[in-house]
């Protein structure tokens, strides 16, 4: 039908076995991801976004058990040995994670863990390595960076590390770059250019991206489809500007209305949603684990789990509810 | 660097000042020593100690007159061993010690360290439970029990390695003390490493290494190894100290000529000067130990190299 | 981080309706090794309490017909006799008993002073707590072992030197612990949220700092007792401690090796008694840590 998608996740499962008993974090994940596209993936703590993110390059620790498929430029990820991702990791699949203060080795120079992966993925010369180094710390805005080539991860600040780390991603040029909440740790001044940079970059290079973050924000400039993930599923999925002028989730939708606005009356409350969504430890609920909390719930709620369907072309929801325009 | 080394020094320099005059003053005073009145001593020590100790001059002029004996390292006569002086005493016994004590150091650091992370790397299987079983035994077991232990085994009932003595620095003659003193700092080296490297593991620069791609013998050597090798610096002081300190009960045990047999006679026997003397070299060994110790770690870490260079934040 | 994270099992752990206690206690019932340590030490004091009730001989006695003998049933000897023809089993209990006290009693006086001298340190603060740490790191340097072989040098070898002599250096690593431990409680936000809701200093004090002192001393405590009765048969062996008629471990093991090739018991014996014992301390010093500080390996 559709061309063969770079990625295509088939209802991934992850679940830890902890001494208090089995924690699904993400329970049924289904989306596919073009080449060069830019997929932003929104929700809470415990939504189960970074543990997808974690599956899908093969970072889950030793204590997970996954279900489901990943196929990744046609061959099946999940259940591939270590070698196979030293292989496919940095070079085919770059990450980024969230905390850019302890994300890179303190004892070593940045310039020398650029290198490390172009000498050991490629073999190059040192003074061949060096020079890409620093062609890719130019490129994603590091100012200086020959002089900065040398230094010590905690010389720099943070939105200086995380460019960095940004250039780990991408010095290899791989076909598809995880961000896992890239900017949540940096200051907000900061934030909104390491986040332009990070875009600018992908889309020169023609990377796919998989932005992950708790903020809408974030993804209203950056990404062309959005999917809004609830409990470790995904409750909507859509092109990023229908999913801002016309959710079809009442989670989405309180989402967007939780937002602070210029048109608010100063000293009016804000916006919340009622209760805690349930945590990755709690048992599998027959109906929709939003239910507790839908504004508009209905009885067959809280007994049948709402498929995630198709309400237009390329807009896809998990509720119950008919929506119309 | 200078201002580095000042630091460290002003704490080293006042500690053995400290010790060196609580020395010279406790042992005028301490009852039934050999300055006490009642003291039965034979005539030619007393005349010894009072030729030596200037006792006829006013105390505090006594005691500058020490100091600068001690500067130039005369540190008295023996009591005990009339016709040697301290120093020379104590130059016997240390190639003897110091031999026995550096050997032991460099095995307990050489093994150790790889057996510590080779269990962290097997964490909760078999070999690392094995592992630290041994390191258990090695901690809680004193050499005070190995060592007449091993002697027992190998010694008297298998009889393939001699029971004391240094036999002129033989091999055979080595290799029960050694391992008696190499024993328990093995141990604890073992298990700070293990400790190390499971803290650095769960780090997360090394989950980002592995996220780079690097295979997993890149991940451990170029990016978990030396965080997890700079805090055992902090050992090396206490290891020294624990090996001094080890190393007097096994010198007594094996009979081996070196200054812990000195030491345990000169108390038996109450000669202040040689335990004095003995314990301000040993003192001053620890300290410049210390000292060592936080010169590497400084070298080591580079955040505290480059702060001593100056460098800002960019 | 760390800090953080066990306040917070602390709470969850009261939302659950468990005292921080209970849970410790439940993790260290779980821990075999711990548990085993615990009952190999009950049996040990057991011993050393009772064995002068079960056995007919007494520690001094010399029974010149029967010097030397092997363990043996006959005439009660359960664990032999040494040169001088005095029964082992009486004196391994009577050595375990000075050993086991001198241990308990020097652990206890070290923690009351290191605990008073560290909290006042870590409290107060400022240039008192410099200068009370500066006199501690001072006093580190010197190692404990030659500290109190000066000790008994100049005053004699007597037991209550040896008490003092130990306890006097061992405070110095108690104090360095609750200082740190009052210091970073001090500074915790949720300290400073207490105090700006009108908290008084005591309850400041009873809630949150000494909660994070006990744990860590607990357990240093008990690593101290074999500590101290390390260094005590070190001394003794050595002959530097515990004198004749009285006895301990290291003095029967100094005896034991003497006659090595002759009467292997006099050292196998009283050697496994003392590495039981550290055993038993290694375990349960370990399973508290590992129960008052649990690190989830993942």
């Amino acid at each position: 039908m559709s061309r063969e998608a770079l990625l295509s996740v088939e209802d991934l499962s992850v679940e830890f076995k902890t001494r208090r008993g089995r924690v699904a974090a993400v329970r049924s994940v289904t989306f596919e991801l073009a080449a060069g596209q830019c997929l932003g993936i929104v929700g809470e703590s415990g939504s189960g976004k970074s543990q997808t993110c974690f599956a899908i390059a093969g970072l889950l620790p030793q204590s997970a058990r996954t279900g489901g498929q990943i196929r990744f430029k046609g061959r099946e990820l999940l259940g591939a040995s270590r070698a196979d991702f030293d292989r496919i990791r940095g070079r085919e699949i770059g990450f980024i994670f969230q905390d850019p203060m302890t994300s890179l080795t303190p004892h070593r120079t940045v310039g020398a863990q650029l290198c490390e992966m172009l000498q050991h993925h490629e073999s190059i010369s040192g003074a061949a390595a060096r020079q890409r180094a620093i062609e890719i710390m130019d490129r994603v805005q590091i100012p200086d960076a020959e002089a900065r080539f040398s230094m010590y991860p905690f010389e720099l600040s943070g939105g200086m590390r995380q460019r960095v780390v940004i250039a780990t991603a991408l010095i290899l040029r791989p076909a598809l770059v995880i961000a896992d909440e890239p900017t949540t740790a940096l200051d907000v001044t900061v934030q909104a250019e390491v986040l332009r940079t990070l875009r600018a970059v992908v889309a020169h290079a023609g990377t796919a991206l998989i932005l992950v973050t708790h903020d809408l924000g974030v993804v209203a400039g950056s990404c062309d489809e959005v999917a809004v993930m609830y409990a470790g599923r995904i409750v909507e999925r859509a092109a990023t500007d229908t999913l801002f002028r016309d959710p079809q989730h009442p989670y989405t939708r309180a989402l967007l209305d939780c937002r602070p606005t210029l048109e608010q009356e100063a000293g009016s409350r804000l916006q919340t949603i009622e209760g805690v969504p349930p945590s990755p430890s709690s048992m599998e609920v027959p109906g929709c684990e939003f239910a507790a909390r839908c504004p508009v719930v209905m009885p067959v709620c809280t007994t049948a789990r709402p498929p995630l369907t198709q309400r237009r072309p390329g807009h896809a929801a998990a509720c119950h509810q008919e929506q119309s325009a | 660097m200078t201002r580095f080394l000042l630091s460290r020094l002003s704490i080293a320099v006042p500690t053995l000042l400290i010790i060196i005059t609580l020395s010279f003053f406790l042992m005028r005073i301490a009852p039934g020593g050999p300055f006490d009145a009642d003291a039965q001593l034979e005539p030619e020590i007393l005349e010894n100690l009072r030729a030596a100790y200037d006792l006829d001059k006013p105390i505090l002029e006594q005691f500058g007159l020490y100091l600068a004996r001690l500067a130039q390292g005369d540190l008295g006569p023996s009591i005990s061993y009339k016709d040697y002086s301290v120093s020379e005493l104590i130059a016997i016994g240390l190639p003897v010690s110091l031999e026995l004590g550096l050997t032991a150091l460099l095995l307990a650091a050489l093994l150790g360290v790889p057996l510590g992370i080779i269990a962290a790397m097997n964490q909760n299987r078999p070999l690392d439970v094995a592992i630290s079983t041994l390191a258990m035994t090695g901690i809680a077991i004193p050499s005070l029990i190995t060592a007449p232990l091993m002697t027992l085994f190998f010694g008297v009932m298998l009889q393939v390695l001699p029971v004391a003595g240094w036999g002129d620095g033989a091999w055979s003659h080595k290799v029960l003390p050694l391992t008696a003193l190499v024993l328990p700092q093995l141990a604890v080296i073992a298990r700070l490493a293990r400790g190390s490297f499971l803290d650095i593991r769960r780090q997360n620069f090394v989950r980002a290494a592995r996220a780079r791609g690097l295979p997993e013998w890149r991940v451990v050597v170029f990016h978990a190894l030396k965080p997890t090798l700079t805090p055992l610096v902090s050992y090396l002081a206490p290891a020294v100290a624990g090996v001094m300190t080890g190393s007097i009960v096994i010198e007594q045990i094996f009979g081996l000529p070196g200054v812990g047999r000195y030491f345990v006679q000169g108390a038996l026997s109450r000669d202040y000067p040689l335990v004095l003397g003995v314990v301000i070299v040993y003192a001053a060994a620890v300290l410049l130990m210390n000292l060592i110790a936080d010169l590497i770690y400084g070298t080591l870490d580079p955040r505290v190299r480059r702060q001593t260079l100056g460098a800002g934040r960019a | 981080m760390s800090e953080l994270s066990s306040a917070l099992q602390r709470n969850a752990a009261e939302l659950r309706g468990e005292s921080l206690w209970r849970a410790a206690l439940g993790r260290f019932s779980a821990n075999r090794a711990a548990m085993g340590g615990l009952i190999l030490l009950a049996m040990i004091t057991a011993f050393a309490l009772f064995a002068p009730l079960l056995s007919p001989h007494d520690m001094e006695t010399n029974d010149w017909e029967r010097i030397q003998i092997a363990p043996t049933l006959e005439q009660n000897h359960w664990f032999g006799t040494d040169a001088n023809g005095r029964d082992l089993f009486v004196r391994v209990a009577a050595g375990a008993r000075v050993s086991l006290a001198i241990g308990l009693i020097t652990t206890i006086v070290s923690v009351l002073i290191g605990v008073v001298y560290g909290a006042i340190a870590g409290y107060v603060g400022g240039r008192t707590d410099q200068i009370m740490m500066r006199i501690v790191d001072v006093l580190y340097a010197l190692p404990l072992f030659f500290a109190i072989i000066i000790l008994v040098t100049i005053f004699g070898r007597n037991i209550f030197l040896v008490f003092a002599a130990i306890g006097a250096v061992e405070w110095l690593t108690i104090a360095r612990i609750v200082r740190g431990q009052t210091l970073s409680a001090k500074q915790m936000e949720y300290v400073e949220a207490a105090k700006s809701m009108g908290a008084p200093t005591r309850r400041i004090i009873f809630r949150h700092i000494v909660p994070n002192v006990v744990g860590p001393v607990i357990v240093f405590a008990t690593l101290l007792v074999p500590t101290v009765i390390l260094v005590e048969s070190f001394l003794s062996f050595l002959g530097l401690g515990v004198q004749e008629p009285s006895t301990s471990w290291g003095l029967l093991i100094s005896q034991g090796t003497s006659s090595l090739d002759t009467a292997p018991w006099l050292l196998v014996i009283p050697a496994a008694f003392l590495a039981a014992t550290m055993y038993a301390f290694n375990f349960i010093g370990d399973g508290l840590r590992d129960a008052l500080d649990p690190k989830d390996d993942a």
